[in-house]
């Protein structure tokens, strides 16, 4: 029996929330109820409609079809008046009953109408529904003079739309600012001025006291005693939720309906989305977050519930009347703590304010020229020390000519020298896909997938061509998936994913790829560690096999020799199995270490059974090696026994995978002869102590490593490696290498949160570092005990026919 | 000539895991078969680009990725997913019956083909 979801409210956030549940394993029977007689309708466009930039069937988001298509029961045009929830039925206007499961109540909002003598005459309209704008269509006529009380957004929308049929305009409003939620004084004047400069009136403060008119409407009666005349007016002050169905259901209502943080409201069986809602003590009025609570309760009402709504971040870009506006974070200047640094050109039309607090961006006002808004976005959301950037805050430095590294080249060029990626082939793919991320580049493409050099050349080159290019604020892993690590880990742990599958199905487009299915089996290696159902075909042929494979299919061997350290024995083995597999070249290693390269596949358990070693990790996204030198056991310099003790690092962690390979090297002095300050992860012997160093690397990039630590016993040592191991284990983006990921997230909070952690802390990193290394094994005794019969069998045909 | 269809029992189902592909030598040529959910799919076992074994490759759908450089093959047509990569591979209908899986071999070149 399937479970009926009723949803009131036909509208935007509604049927957008409707649209995510489709995309989710659900047994849900959907009907919508909507008020309007339309189908789903982009409000937005409405001003466009009113302006005769499109027409009314333009805007149109969901056609009938669409909901025929997905076998969603439509009852448009008809009114919900009442939800039974003892019975779980709602009622509509005719008495008629809907029994439900689960409710969605996308109510949605009125226009508001201030209590103004003489609104019911006729020609005086609200601007809200496509009925209000057909409405107005009708009347609106070139010459007429029309006024329209509200300086707020819509009411500007309005304004222009209705001058753009010709009507004589004046907008009038009740406070001393056009748009105060967004602008201050200077900037609404600025708007004000540009606004006029157009043709429309603006009168400000001004209270409308009256419309006056005999059965239809003459004018504007103001507090003040003057008067407007005007043949039509429209009401614009503003949006209040409709929750009035709700709070007559007795559910908790304020100003709109209460819901917490996953779209529920006080009744288990009830939900509520979009303009309707109230959540922490917010109302909202703009798209973007009623679309982000749609995808939330698409989630919760299908038994996902994990992803939290987060509330809106205060942030507003708007193109008023051909003029860029931008509005965010916190524009109140009388703040204790807060300074303002502006500038403005009254001949250029353009307003900077920015509002400091200690030394942070706390909020932004910008008019005129919004160019800098993305930037300005990332310092504050990082919180960024704006010191530095003091003298040239208002005009950060922008490339002279960003466009020149592009255009210098020629269109043969190689971007992506790692799959062969012509400055041509971006191109192309920018305009035959109408491309604006680079994640879309990537896909389309495979450019900058490999190692990632070429990422910033890229993304000039998307910033020249395409049209729309935007930077991606968010790491989502793959457009397969698209939510970011930490979201993903959150999701694994909380809803117990346990395989790739799983994860693919119920978050993903259920098809995944050799992007996002690698770095879901290492998630769910690390957060599981061996609990969690292993699945090989999501892993990299390297992993299956646990060997290297070359450009020619065959694969290479290294076994695990700690510390660089061997033996006699060791070394006559490795040179029996070179001879009897036939291995094509002994390599030793920039890791201390014996590679046999050129070993066949079916060769690799034979191969491994008759070395007696244990498996290397060379192929991996895991634990390699430490490099050592001989310390004190045999240099006359040597302080620390680094030898010893990098073995012993060495045993700890092998095994173990990591987000990206994992390189260590133990040094008996700064003389620092196996390099351990360009490692993952070193150990810097010193008279009397160690210095543990994270983040070095010496490949694609070069980086000195930091210090962590100086702790006085080896034993010491090692737990600070260690704890430093598991912390970038479970914060790390996958193929984030640890140079990458101290750079990332800072060393100091890298300190707080490993080596000064309080000690309960770090015992938690540990025990769970225990937990994994417990259940890690020996990938090369899989020689035994295959997987999967074929694992490294080729297979031979049953019977081929040659007729 | 070629004329009607033979399909020739390669293996059985379950010496293909899951999601995964195997290579099998027929003639001059190496196959890789892919077992999908409730299919199988066969293409020549060797990447246009650099002679990758497919077969090796992670899938994404009916989609290999070339284990060595990451060129992608759409299975069902042999086709490149990607306009700007070179050729594509050959392709060779693949049923399943009875746990068997079965290849028509009709498009295979081999050296000596003496049509029948």
């Amino acid at each position: 029996m399937k479970q009926q979801l009723v949803v009131v409210g036909n509208g935007m956030s509604g049927v957008a929330c409707v649209e995510q549940i489709l995309k989710l394993p659900h047994d849900f029977e959907i009907t919508i109820f909507g008020e309007e007689t339309h189908a789903n309708y982009n409000r937005i466009l409405l001003s466009l409609v009113l302006a005769g930039e499109k027409s009314p069937e333009e805007i149109i988001i969901n056609d009938i079809e669409w909901y025929q298509t997905h076998g969603i029961r439509t009852r448009l045009g008809i009114r919900i008046t009442g939800i039974d929830r003892e019975k779980r039925v709602v009622i509509d206007e005719d008495g008629g009953e809907t029994e439900y499961d689960k409710l969605i109540l996308a109510t949605g909002s009125s226009a508001f109408v201030p209590p103004i003598a003489g609104v019911e005459k006729r020609n005086v309209h609200v601007f809200r529904t496509l009925d209000d704008t057909k409405a107005l269509l009708e009347k609106a006529q070139p010459g007429l003079k029309a006024a329209v009380i509200g300086g707020g957004l819509l009411g500007l929308e309005a304004a222009r739309g209705l001058q753009m049929r010709g009507c004589k305009v004046t907008v009038v409003h009740l406070m001393e600012t056009l748009m105060e939620r967004q602008l201050d004084a200077t900037g609404g004047e600025y708007l004000k001025r540009k606004i006029e400069s157009l043709g429309i009136r603006v009168l400000l403060p001004q209270q409308t006291a009256a419309l006056f008119g005999n059965g239809r409407v003459d004018g504007l009666r103001f507090a003040s005693g003057e008067e407007l005349e005007a043949d039509l007016v429209v009401i614009a002050a503003g949006i209040r939720p409709n929750a009035e169905l709700a709070r007559a259901a007795g559910l908790e209502v304020r100003r709109g309906i209460i819901v917490n943080d996953y779209l529920e409201t006080s009744d288990p069986h009830i939900f509520a989305v979009g303009e309707c809602t109230e959540h922490r003590g917010q109302t909202f009025g703009l798209v973007a977050p009623l679309l982000e609570q749609g995808r939330v309760l698409a989630l919760t009402i299908t038994g996902h519930r994990g992803r939290a709504f987060e509330g809106a971040a205060p942030a507003a870009k708007l193109k008023v009347m051909g003029v860029d506006i931008f509005s965010a974070g916190s524009i109140d200047e009388s703040e204790p703590g807060v300074e303002t640094v502006r500038y403005e050109d009254p001949s250029l039309g353009v307003y900077k304010k920015l509002l400091l607090k200690d030394n942070r961006l706390h909020g932004m006002i910008l008019v005129g020229d919004i160019e800098d808004e993305q930037l300005y976005m990332e310092w504050m959301r990082n919180g960024t020390d704006l010191a530095p950037h003091r003298r040239q805050i208002l005009f950060p430095p922008r490339d002279a000519d960003p466009g020149r590294e592009v255009a210098d080249m020629a269109d043969s060029e190689v971007i992506c020298g790692c799959n062969g990626v012509r400055k041509s082939d971006i191109i192309q793919a920018i305009h035959a896909h109408g491309l604006t991320t680079l994640a879309g580049v990537k896909q389309r493409t495979r450019a900058s997938t490999s190692c990632g050099s070429c990422t910033s050349l890229c993304e000039k080159v998307l910033r020249a061509v395409a049209p729309d290019f935007q930077k991606e604020t968010r790491t989502t892993l793959c457009s397969c998936i698209p939510f970011s690590y930490e979201q993903l880990r959150d999701i694994i742990r909380g809803q117990k994913l346990k395989s790739v599958e799983e994860v693919l199905h119920v978050y993903g487009n259920r098809k995944g790829c050799e992007v996002c299915k690698p770095a879901l089996s290492y998630m769910l290696d690390m957060i599981w560690c061996g609990e969690h159902e292993e699945d090989r075909s999501a892993r990299f042929i390297n992993d299956r096999v646990h060997a290297n494979i070359q450009k020619d299919g065959t694969f290479s061997v290294v076994p695990r020799m700690r510390g660089g350290v061997t033996t006699p024995h060791e070394l006559r083995r490795i040179a029996d199995v070179a001879e009897k597999y036939n291995v094509r070249m002994v390599k030793v290693t920039g890791s201390q270490r014996i590679d046999l390269l050129g070993v066949q596949k079916a060769d690799l358990p034979k191969v491994w059974a008759d070395l007696g070693m244990p498996s290397g990790q060379a192929y991996t996204k895991g634990v390699r090696m430490v490099k050592t030198c001989v310390g004190t056991e045999f240099c006359r310099f040597g302080v620390q026994d680094s030898t010893r003790a990098g073995i012993e690092l060495e045993r700890r962690l092998e095994n173990l995978f990591t987000p990206h390979k994992v390189k260590m090297g133990a040094v008996g002095c700064p003389r620092n002869c196996a390099e351990a300050t360009v490692k993952d992860i070193g150990i810097v012997g010193q008279e009397g102590s160690w210095q543990v160093v994270v983040g070095g690397a010496a490949g694609k990039s070069v980086r000195k490593a930091d210090l962590l630590i100086t702790v006085e016993s080896t034993e010491h040592a090692l737990e600070a490696c260690e704890l430093f191991f598991q912390y970038y284990r479970e914060n790390a983006n996958y193929l984030e290498r640890t140079y990458d990921f101290v750079e990332r997230l800072g060393i100091e909070k890298i300190r707080k949160e490993t080596v000064y952690a309080p000690e309960a802390e770090k015992k938690k990193l540990l025990d769970r570092l225990a937990r994994s290394k417990a259940l890690a094994k020996d990938a090369w005794l899989e020689r035994d005990a295959p997987v999967h019969p074929t694992q490294f069998v080729q297979i031979r045909p049953l019977e081929v026919q040659t007729t | 000539m070629k004329n009607s269809v033979v399909w020739t029992p390669i293996t059985t189902i379950e010496t293909i895991p899951l999601r995964e592909g195997r290579a099998v030598q027929v003639g001059d040529t190496e196959l890789a078969i892919f077992r999908l959910e409730n299919r199988c799919l066969t293409i020549e076992n060797k990447c246009p680009h650099k002679g990758g074994p497919l077969c090796d490759g992670i899938l994404s759908g009916a989609t290999v990725v070339c284990p060595l450089h990451g060129q992608r093959f759409d299975l069902e047509s042999g086709m490149p997913v990607l306009a700007s990569q070179p050729g594509g591979v050959a392709i060779f209908p693949t049923r399943v019956e009875d746990g068997v899986i079965l290849v028509d071999l009709r498009s295979l070149r081999t050296a000596g083909d003496v049509a029948a």
